[in-house]
């Protein structure tokens, strides 16, 4: 009995040694999951591993609550993420708490193909010194395509329960839905964070959103309007454009998609300070940001290259064999009617209406 | 002679010691044996367990960031008067001019303005947009002139006294703030905006449903310990595996079952429509609400109030009845004067651990609750790991403990700890 | 509980609806850990019974969520952690709380209720209370997203459950076997290892066992404590449940319900061993 427990003991200690002795790096990615991690596995992660064999790159799908799990690691001094995909406002509160780092742009990322620095061609989209611009994706509506007799045509709609009855389903966060708000009820869009600067802008908006609060199921995660709707759950409701593409175009279910009212969002990677492996991270994202890459993440979801010399280059779906040019929320008809979210404003306040928000839920 | 008289006064042991003596240095032993083989088990515990709760008590009323990013300033302010209808004087502006120079090169100092936005919004982008201009300017003259044409928000009374209040080390804002509380700019407590209440409604909220879950179990957990109890112990063991069974199971498992259950598309709502007792459209929403929570824990926490209240129905000598029943009394009466009476211990233990169980449940509620049906917990855990309002966490988890350690000496009255058994 | 001769329609009467409405609750307590079995196997991504499966067509149903499961790296990484802390964890409560449970019982403890109290606090104390404190404190010594800081944490958690069974197994001990084995000229640690041992390994292995469910099963303290790469499979669970409610946590929770069942039938050959020893037989 001493013998056999001495050699497992034995045993598991060096499988444990071995284990970690094994020289290979391995990147820890964090981002959003479901269809979108999957675009970014195929159009980045492989090509980068396939060229790079020391190196693994391992999916995190926690970027929901990156901010706070990133501020969390870094206060503790163990960060074990090398590089955060999010979003532009939170991407400027991470910036300007020195959780992320700041990038120089030129020396950092790939000029385009014809010579253009990469601040050029990120243009506007550049809206921090740590937030590297991926894409621009938007959150719009879906509805059930077999439920309602005339389909919804306006964001607005969203609102009318007696024109359109049924269960809806938002993201279980103030943005955009104060903004939907505040326009269903009459502001025009110009004007939106003006009146959501007020008191009684964000009563107002609130309001409007009591009207419908009973019949709304709240979602977190970006696979789960998709599933409401599918389960018919939901007739109508919010949810990312590219997951919405998936459903309709890929799994051909029966949901139809509204681009009145989208809201565009950026979206892009954050480099944690202290991450484990900076100098890998930094060869990793010269290439994951490069024209071609971000027009060939166009290829597997319907989300918009911030690049300007990647539009053009945006093809036919990898799969399905359809022009994307068109799914693309920053495509000039799919643009009538958007809404452009104010980000510095976004970085200021959301705290304050994200609590507001859950205080408002809770009753 | 003389030496047995001598002796019999002082008894000793064989080695010539007093026999007081020795048995007092035999209990010692016995005793220092003891609390040394439960001693590693509470320095573990200790360390692993108590000093992190301890540590949470004291972010509960932890300040010390506004010394931190505001060194200066907390020293200059403390001249200011809270009653005061003027800013504070050049010196003070000149030290929050110095801070925000150190803070915005070192990028900490939103970490203040993060803190003071949970007393006053706007503190988050006044001291952002601050840190971003402070950033470009060299040392000015006039200190009071430059910060507030940075932003206007500086000449603001208000402000200055948020800065005075919040400069100790210690703060009792997290807790004013966990009953919906919050100080006003003359010093008074009031209760914060209607719109903004919801930790009260929650406790509220927590209890309410902890008692009718506590209630449930007790109501369907009774009849079946009495029947385990009375039937023959071959049959009852079998049974009894129909009650471990969920009690082993993994709380993720039974809760997702649930979830397959009460859906709309679930499979309790197709029975009903398929036996016809609800049409298609008419599915019932047992889910996302405070029916999925209640319906959910008491399943899981029946087992809980099941196994105590056997145990002591197993004491009961069924002869006690009988005898009731041989003098006359209806089997209601029965139980009811001689049954039950003796069961309230049963009841009592259950209960009250079922009640502490249920308070503190996170997992269920955030799964099946929807909004409605979330407990105290769920905000804890919303605080601690997404709004990052450690200290409100803090105060909230704080004053959840003091209730559980409260039921927890009432079980100790009832029970005692010591005769915890786990069937 | 058979019904007397003498019994009364009325008695009759109330004593099959007592049966029926136990019958009600049973079912309560077992159906829905049944009803988990068939929707592992359902072919269509649902939480629900397709019409094909009702009517027990077979390709209405596949085995492809298990196959899901033992091929996802995650759900690998997952089991591997669940094990590795589940296993180490067990080791450290079932030892220090074996001690603890042998100091505890000895007579005359002094300020036995209060260390009892603190040492049975993990198991009362709130989950979610445990989990910020733990994650609180670790986060400040580094040991938060380490899997040292998770077999701390579950530790601490099972210890409770250590102590109360082994505590319970030594108040039916009967120490003249001690006393008896020292007039017969044994050591103290010879009569330990070789008297006391083997009449409580029982509770301690049930111990050992509450102990590791406890670990096996524990989600919210290593949701804190954790981070990624100490998932384990309650948190995939979680995380699936509240992401992609796919059949694949179906099958997880199959398996653990199998798992559940071979535990409470190896729980019950114990207790009938114990019982055996002791001499005691069921009245």
């Amino acid at each position: 009995m001493n013998k056999l427990f001495k050699q497992t003991l034995l045993a598991t200690v060096a499988a444990g040694v071995v284990a970690t002795a094994q020289a290979e790096t391995t990147m820890v990615i964090v981002s959003w999951g479901g269809a979108y991690t999957k675009s970014q596995q195929r159009a980045y992660h492989q090509p980068y591993m396939d060229a790079n064999p020391g190196i693994t790159i391992v999916n995190d799908d926690s970027a929901s609550e990156g901010a706070s799990k990133l501020r969390a690691q870094v206060e503790a001094g163990n960060v074990t993420w090398d590089l955060l995909d999010a979003e532009a406002p939170n991407a400027i509160t991470l910036c300007d708490e020195g959780l992320v780092e700041e990038i120089n742009f030129d020396k950092d990322l790939a000029p385009a193909p014809d010579g253009t620095s990469a601040t050029e061609d990120f243009g506007k989209s550049l809206i921090s010194d740590c937030f590297i611009p991926q894409i621009a994706y938007s959150t719009t509506l879906g509805y059930r395509s077999d439920i309602y007799d005339v389909a919804p045509t306006k964001m607005a709609d969203v609102f009318d329960l007696k024109k359109f009855p049924g269960k809806r389903s938002l993201e279980k966060r103030p943005d955009p839905n104060l903004e939907w708000a505040l326009i269903a009820d009459g502001v025009d869009p110009k004007d939106v964070y003006k009146v959501l600067d007020t008191k009684e802008g964000v009563d107002r908006a609130f309001a409007k959103l009591d009207t419908i609060k009973d019949q709304v199921i709240w979602w977190t995660k970006g696979s789960q309007p998709m599933q409401l709707l599918a389960d018919g759950e939901v007739a109508f409701g919010s949810a990312y454009n590219g997951r919405l593409f998936e459903a309709i175009e890929v799994n051909k279910q029966p949901i139809k998609m509204l681009w009145d009212g989208q809201a565009l969002q950026l979206d892009g990677w954050v480099v944690p300070k202290g991450a484990p492996n900076k100098a890998e991270v930094m060869k990793y994202l010269r290439f994951a940001t490069d024209t071609q890459r971000l027009a060939d993440q166009a290829k597997y979801i319907s989300y918009g290259p911030l690049r300007a010399s990647s539009a053009p280059m945006v093809g036919k779906h990898a799969d399905l064999g359809i022009e994307m040019a068109s799914h693309m929320p920053t495509a000039p008809e799919n643009m009538k009617g958007a809404i452009f979210y104010d980000f510095e404003w976004w970085a200021d306040n959301k705290d304050d209406l994200a609590e507001r928000f859950e205080s408002w839920l809770a009753k | 002679m003389a030496d047995a008289e001598a002796e019999n006064e002082l008894i000793t042991t064989a080695d010539g010691i007093p026999l007081k003596q020795a048995l007092k240095k035999a209990l010692w032993q016995r005793k220092k044996t003891a609390l040394l083989l439960v001693s590693p088990l509470f320095l573990f515990v200790m360390i692993t367990f108590l000093i992190p709760i301890f540590d949470m008590l004291i972010r509960s009323v932890d300040n010390s960031i506004a010394g931190e990013q505001f060194p200066s300033v907390v020293v200059e302010i403390q001249r200011w008067d809270l009653d005061s209808t003027e800013i504070p004087d050049e010196a003070t502006f000149q030290a929050l001019f110095k801070d925000f120079k150190v803070g915005a090169e070192q990028k900490t100092i939103s970490r203040l303005g993060r803190r003071l936005n949970y007393e006053m919004s706007g503190m988050s982008g006044l001291f952002r947009k601050t840190a971003r201009k402070v950033k470009k300017l060299e040392a000015p003259e006039s200190a009071t002139e430059a910060m507030i044409a940075i932003d206007k928000d500086w000449g603001d009374i208000e402000t200055w006294q948020l800065v005075r209040r919040e400069s100790g080390k210690y703060t009792n804002s997290y807790y004013l703030a966990a009953v919906d509380a919050e100080k006003l700019s003359d010093g008074s407590i009031a209760m914060k905006a209607e719109e903004r209440q919801v930790y009260v409604n929650l406790f509220w909220r927590t209890l309410r449903l902890s008692f009718t879950i506590t209630a449930l179990t007790i109501l369907l957990g009774y009849p079946i310990a009495y029947l385990l109890a009375t039937l023959k112990t071959k049959i009852s063991n079998m049974l009894i595996i129909l009650v471990l069974l969920p009690f082993w199971t993994s709380l993720l498992v039974r809760t997702s079952s649930w979830i397959a259950l009460l859906q709309k598309e679930g499979v309790i709502n197709d029975i009903l429509v398929g036996i016809g007792v609800i049409g298609d459209d008419g599915r019932l929403a047992m889910i996302h609400n405070e029916t999925g929570t209640i319906v959910a824990m008491t399943h899981i926490l029946l087992p809980f109030m099941i196994l105590p209240l056997f145990s002591v129905m197993k004491t009961i000598p069924p002869s006690w009845v009988r005898a009731a029943r041989s003098m006359g009394a209806t089997p209601f009466t029965a139980f009811r004067r001689i049954y039950l009476p003796n069961t309230i211990a049963g009841i009592g233990a259950g209960g009250i651990l079922v009640f502490i169980l249920a308070i503190g449940y996170y997992i269920t509620p955030a799964l099946v609750g929807g909004t409605k049906g979330t407990l105290i917990s769920n905000f804890i855990a919303y605080h601690v790991s997404t709004s990052l309002n450690w200290g409100l966490a803090a105060a909230l988890g704080t004053i959840l403990l003091l209730l559980v350690l409260a039921l927890y000496i009432l079980y100790d009255k009832v029970v005692g700890i010591s005769n915890m058994k786990l069937g | 509980m058979a019904l007397p001769i003498h019994a009364t329609l009325g008695e009759r009467i109330w004593h099959y609806c007592f049966l029926a409405i136990c019958f009600a609750i049973f079912t309560f307590l077992i159906f829905p850990i049944l009803i988990i079995l068939p929707l592992s196997f359902n072919a269509q991504p649902f939480f629900s019974f397709t019409s094909e499966m009702l009517h027990l067509q077979p390709d209405a149903y596949t085995t492809k969520w298990y196959q899901e499961f033992f091929t996802s790296l995650n759900w690998q990484g997952a089991v591997k952690n669940s094990f590795i802390i589940a296993f180490f964890s067990t080791i450290i409560s079932t030892f220090l709380g074996t001690l603890a449970a042998l100091g505890l019982s000895k007579p005359d403890f002094p300020f036995k209720t209060t260390i009892m109290g603190l040492l049975i606090s993990p198991m009362v104390v709130p989950l979610i209370i445990s989990a910020a404190g733990m994650f609180f404190f670790y986060s400040r010594v580094g040991l938060q997203g380490t899997h040292v800081g998770v077999i701390l944490a579950h530790a601490a958690l099972a210890t409770p459950f250590v102590v109360i069974t082994v505590t319970a197994t030594l108040t039916g001990f009967d120490h003249s076997l001690t006393r008896a084995a020292a007039s017969l000229g044994s050591a103290p640690t010879y009569t330990f290892f070789h008297i006391t041992v083997p009449l409580i390994i029982p509770g301690v292995i049930s111990g050992g066992l509450f102990a590791f469910i406890t670990s096996f099963d524990e989600v919210v303290v290593v949701l804190f404590v954790g981070s990624y790469n100490q998932r384990t499979i309650p948190w995939q669970m979680f995380s699936g449940i509240r992401e992609q409610i796919s059949p694949t946590i179906m099958a997880v929770a199959t398996i653990l319900i199998m798992i559940s069942v071979a535990l409470l039938v190896f729980l019950e050959l114990m207790r009938r061993r114990t019982e055996r020893l002791r001499g005691i037989t069921p009245h």
